[in-house]
């Protein structure tokens, strides 16, 4: 039954992530890759973490893909002949990938390692609570430097967009 | 686990580059144009400060947060150069910032950042982190990349360098995930234990080996991963170029080899055939297209990639050698090359970053014509740097082949030595055109933007260290040499 539920799962994403690149309305795409977040969502449900999935679904369901959507609407790119060809590069990336999970699913070897059982958390800790307490001391490191790149990203992106006020001030 | 002072006193380092460029950043918007060149000489001092505490820590290993990172002599050997090609980088765009009229504030802030990404890459015990340091580095290298915002061609670079970039993270990603998979854990040593245990008994590794080298390609820009590379090197700042071109490649290699060496150490057979394969194709490819380039910038990348292949040869060596002291000195010499490689290329860039046509860069070969006669000096210097590149002694150049080669012939690879002396005889052919054009041809009187060099104080000791680097180092390479060894013996 978890085999057949992660079979609809990872199959759905990998067809899904595979017509991202493939359909040629940008609408679309960003429709399927809506659908693409949900399955993945749903993933993380089956692996008990009702945290992330719930965090996946807003952060980015919610967020990024709305502002997905509204780049699209705003840049009006509709069916364009640039997005001809790509669905073969997707049908080369996607289709090994699908494969791969057959090889995994033939081989039988799908029963989760003792490393990956789901109540890691133990009994009465909740989820939200686990990867907080995980997130700010094991992690610590780790989330420091997540939040240097968020810095880093965000003022690339202030320096490369932002206009030039009387000529540059070298 | 809590966090201790002990941690924190670990990556001091790291942590005063960051805070140094914090500062830039907060404290740029309010100064004066002219108050603007001190966040230069504070980048400078903190620098030099890192430098001063990365070599304390020297000969003290020891291992914070629970093993995400791992301060060794390792990450020492490769933090110190880093600190140096960034505090030279900080030297070069001193004045090439002002001729190109780019905005200060934020290019050291992101050559500080970059830098922080790259200490945390090469001291990185954990795949997490060094993920998370490839794409702190990544980021700000890809905005620095754009900053001539003027030019089209530095945007090209800019956005191409992103979107492939974004690519090969992606990979590399997806082979620590499939490693994590097979052995459940992203700390090297565990996997280095679990992959010693049972070995190949499913095609997991071997599958995450495979992505892990492919993401690593990219960074290091190795063929086939490689096609990033000129058009990047030529639309970036030169100054950035160089940082690139140097500290970058440095950083991936340091990771790199910690990654192969200490986590995948037990699959070193299958991937020292993956690597044997990128290796002459990138000697091939790189030297035989760096042929045809008649800019500067571009013979200079295609010039780093071919580098690249030869210190891939210390890699296949150390994978093909069966006892632990071959392996040793496989790693030591890939170090030891990168070192070198650092002072000559940044050396040659710095000459490019020097000359000027009319109001832009001059960075074709042809802008050099007949510069021995206008600035004999600055001729003989990159008649330097192109020597050793080419590996002729008695430079450094020369020294760091000299090591690879003979860590090939140890591990039984004499033939791959042959192979890679005949590319570098090749290799002498590109750069010494370079050297032909600057002393066999007249200068062009006529034309009425005949390049000329920009010379300033800054430059000048960019380019004493370098010179000193090469000539020095192809002298006396003793105590780098131990350096390297020394710092080899921790990674095992």
């Amino acid at each position: 039954m978890a085999q057949l539920v992660f079979g609809y799962f990872a199959g759905v994403i990998a067809v899904t992530a595979m017509l991202v690149v493939a359909l040629r309305n940008p609408v679309y795409s960003v429709l399927s890759l809506l659908i693409m977040f949900f399955h993945v969502a749903g993933l993380y449900v089956t692996l008990h973490a009702e945290f992330l999935a719930a965090v996946q679904l807003i952060v980015y369901a919610g967020a990024i893909l709305v502002l997905y959507l509204f780049v699209v609407m705003l840049l009006n790119a509709k069916q364009d002949d640039r997005y001809h060809r790509q669905w073969r590069v997707a049908g080369f990336v996607c289709v090994p990938l699908l494969l791969e999970l057959l090889v995994l699913f033939a081989g039988g070897k799908m029963e989760p390692s003792p490393l990956f059982s789901a109540d890691q958390t133990g009994p009465g800790t909740d989820n939200a609570k686990a990867i907080g307490m995980t997130l700010f001391s094991t992690y610590l490191f780790p989330f420091e430097v997540a939040s240097l790149i968020l810095l880093v990203a965000m003022i690339g992106a202030i320096v490369l967009a932002k206009r030039d006020i009387g000529g540059s001030g070298a | 686990m809590t966090l201790s002072a002990g941690d924190l006193l670990l990556i001091l380092p790291e942590i005063l580059v960051v805070a140094a460029a914090c500062t830039v950043l907060a404290i740029e918007p309010i100064m004066t144009p002219h108050q603007r060149d001190g966040l230069a000489w504070l980048s400078l001092s903190t620098l030099a400060v890192c430098m001063g505490l990365i070599a304390s820590q020297l000969g003290n290993p020891a291992e914070a947060f629970g093993g995400f990172i791992r301060v060794d002599d390792y990450a020492c050997f490769w933090k110190l150069l880093l600190c140096l090609v960034s505090g030279l980088t900080v030297l070069l765009s001193y004045s090439y910032l002002k001729e190109e009229r780019l905005r200060v504030g934020e290019y050291y802030a992101f050559v500080l950042l970059a830098l922080a990404g790259m200490m945390v890459m090469v001291s990185a015990e954990d795949l997490l982190t060094i993920y998370l340091g490839t794409e702190l580095m990544s980021l700000s290298l890809y905005v620095m990349a754009g900053l001539k915002r003027a030019e089209p061609r530095s945007l090209e670079a800019s956005a191409k360098y992103f979107v492939l970039g974004a690519f090969s993270s992606g990979i590399l990603l997806f082979g620590i995930s499939l490693l994590y998979g097979a052995t459940g854990s992203t700390r090297l040593p565990a996997i280095g234990a679990a992959l010693a245990g049972h070995g190949l008994d499913t095609p997991l590794p071997l599958v995450a080996t495979i992505l892990l080298a492919a993401g690593f390609g990219f960074k290091l820009a190795v063929v086939p991963f490689h096609m990033w590379t000129p058009d990047v090197y030529q639309g970036a700042p030169t100054s950035v170029t160089a940082f690139m071109a140097v500290a970058s490649k440095a950083a991936s290699f340091g990771a790199f080899l910690r990654v192969f060496v200490e986590g995948l150490g037990g699959l070193k057979t299958d991937w020292s055939f993956l690597f044997l394969l990128i290796c002459i194709a990138t000697l091939v490819l790189g030297n035989s297209v760096a042929l045809v380039q008649t800019n500067i910038k571009r013979m200079l990348a295609y010039s780093s990639i071919a580098h690249a292949g030869y210190a891939m040869i210390g890699v296949v060596a150390s994978g093909r050698s069966p006892e632990l002291a071959g392996n040793a000195i496989g790693i030591a010499s890939v170090m030891l090359y990168l070192a070198f490689y650092a002072f000559m290329t940044f050396g040659a860039f710095a000459v490019v970053a020097m000359l000027r046509k009319g109001d832009v860069e001059g960075d074709e070969i042809e802008d050099f014509t007949g510069l021995a006669k206008r600035h004999p000096l600055a001729a003989l210097l990159m008649l330097v740097f192109m020597v050793s590149l080419a590996g002729i002694p008695p430079t450094a150049g020369f020294i760091g082949k000299f090591y690879v080669f003979m860590s090939a012939v140890e591990a039984g690879l004499a033939w791959l030595a042959v192979v890679a002396l005949i590319f570098a005889v090749v290799s002498a052919y590109y750069y010494l055109r370079v050297v032909m054009v600057m002393y066999m041809r007249e200068p062009e009187t006529s034309t009425a933007a005949s390049p000329r060099l920009v010379l300033s104080p800054a430059i000048s000791i960019v380019l004493a260290c370098a010179i000193a680097g090469v000539v020095i180092l192809g002298l006396y390479p003793g105590p780098l040499v131990n350096l390297a060894v020394q710092a080899v013996q921790a990674l095992q």
